[in-house]
């Protein structure tokens, strides 16, 4: 799942050059180093609802959730458990 | 009641803000808006006459001797407001003529009034789009239309900032909506760069998607006659939404609009909230507003004089050693990389009689601190000889002539 997540944040948050230069790993901070900003989030939470057939509640989806690939991960699982 | 504890709280986030470095002071200035302007700053300084490069004032009429004559006429002739809503009986002959007047500048089929730009794009998305339409929107578009967006019920895209390939991609993505619309600034406020227009209407033909743009950093001067970023990319005529502002090159006073297909700008009458529950601009900016309009169709003289200056300007300072964000427009950022350094420079420029902003994350992208200047119809080419100067001995004083990116970032940090 991590390399799937990564693989999407690169593809749609970075353009050709920074994907070069930026190291992106499960522990780099997305929303607080702006490489995502709230604005744009919505399509990463799509993106990982309709890839691990999961609903992220509005309330759960925060920026500190999506933060890292790490803290995803954790969202994604506790809700596909729930499943 | 006024609880303690909120107060304290309050009293905490402004602490916060202020050791962040980021809290916002006004700066009074002790004369009309101009090019050169006489300035308290900070509050109880004495006056200091500076070159302003930092206003919207991009055609220089905001204290245009007659553009204020036709607002005190129109003072004399209708009054001072409407204490009322446009429906009640807050609309006058003066606000129809001047969404008339706009339509025809903008090349559309119809306008709408707004209190503001930020009203207008608060308020449009809401009217006319709903949970089976999606928008799709530049990443860098103003903040009033991510606000504009987060009131409207259709689904939310972005595509990375005027990357077409990624439009793309979202547009194919989306085909199984009712409604696609494509949402991006004409002109971006903080780069200074222009959309790509016709790239975006070529894709919005292929992929049966609308147009929105937010011109307020552009009508007035953008373009040939000055019509807009439409105009500039030779797309006059195929925009479905525009909203703009009177706020900045059309005498800088306040107001905005929706112009573009007529069921669009109906829909806004019946529905669109700022529109329906505020007071339409008065009537002298109503009547000032018809003179400026007036004066932008009788003669290109004030968006050719910009633009001579905008070109004087992107010259002038990549010579003098700093580092631009290319573009064709007014908006001109000195990339500085660095936030201190941005509020360094601004405020010892300020000290030799220039008036610039540092701009900073979150405002704009973390490691991208400039400053922004912008040119005005306003200006002439010896005071901006003068702004080069200071700028050249700020620059020199910090060490950055002549270094690139790299080196600033070498010498200051990101």
């Amino acid at each position: 799942m991590k390399d799937v997540i990564l693989e999407y944040i690169k593809n749609e948050y970075l353009d050709e050059e920074e994907a070069e230069d930026m190291k992106l790993d499960e522990n780099t901070p997305l929303i607080s180093s702006g490489i995502v900003d709230s604005f744009s989030m919505v399509s990463l939470k799509r993106f990982l609802e309709r890839k691990y057939s999961v609903s992220l509640p509005d309330d759960e989806a925060t920026p500190q959730a999506f933060d890292t690939v790490s803290n995803i991960i954790v969202l994604v699982n506790k809700h596909r458990k729930g499943a | 009641m006024y609880p303690s504890a909120v107060q304290d709280a309050y009293r905490a986030e402004l602490a916060s803000i202020r050791d962040k470095g980021i809290f916002k002071e006004e700066r009074y200035i002790h004369s009309p808006q101009a090019a050169d302007i006489r300035v308290e700053f900070p509050s109880g300084a004495e006056l200091k006459q500076v070159i302003n490069l930092c206003s919207n004032n991009y055609l220089g009429l905001s204290s245009h001797p007659e553009v204020v004559a036709a607002a005190h006429r129109a003072l004399d002739e209708r009054g001072y407001g409407m204490s009322s809503v446009r429906f009640i009986c807050g609309t006058q002959d003066l606000h129809r003529e001047l969404e008339r007047k706009l339509t025809e500048f903008l090349g559309t089929e119809d306008t709408i009034l707004f209190p503001s730009c930020m009203d207008a794009n608060a308020g449009v998305f809401e009217a006319v789009l709903n949970d089976q339409d999606v928008m799709i929107a530049d990443r860098l578009v103003h903040a009033s239309i991510v606000d504009g967006m987060r009131l409207c019920k259709a689904m939310q895209d972005t595509y990375k900032h005027t990357d077409m390939k990624h439009l793309e991609q979202k547009l194919q993505e989306h085909q199984d909506k009712r409604g696609r619309l494509i949402i991006t600034d004409g002109v971006f406020s903080m780069d200074g760069d222009v959309a790509p227009l016709d790239q975006i209407c070529a894709l919005a033909d292929k992929y049966n998607a609308m147009v929105f743009i937010d011109d307020s950093h552009a009508t007035g001067f953008m373009g040939r006659t000055g019509r807009g970023v439409h105009e500039h990319c030779g797309v006059f005529g195929r925009i479905d939404i525009i909203t703009t502002t009177l706020g900045k090159a059309l005498g800088g006073a306040s107001g905005g609009c929706v112009s573009g297909r007529k069921e669009i700008v109906e829909l806004c009458r019946q529905r669109a909230r700022p529109y329906l529950f505020s007071n339409a601009v008065p009537p002298p900016i109503a009547g000032a507003a018809l003179k400026v309009l007036e004066i932008l169709n009788k003669t290109t003289e004030r968006r050719d004089k910009l633009e001579a200056n905008t070109k004087f300007w992107r010259q002038a300072l990549p010579e003098a050693g700093f580092v631009i964000k290319e573009g064709d427009s007014p908006i001109v950022p000195i990339m500085l990389f660095n936030a201190k350094l941005s509020q360094d420079i601004s405020r010892d420029l300020y000290q030799e009689g220039i008036y610039v902003i540092g701009f900073f994350f979150p405002v704009v992208a973390a490691g991208q601190a400039r400053i922004r200047t912008q040119m005005s119809a306003g200006h002439d080419i010896p005071m901006l000889k003068r702004a080069v100067e200071a700028l050249k001995k700020v620059g020199g004083k910090y060490g950055i002539l002549g270094l690139d990116k790299k080196g600033i970032i070498e010498k200051y940090g990101q």
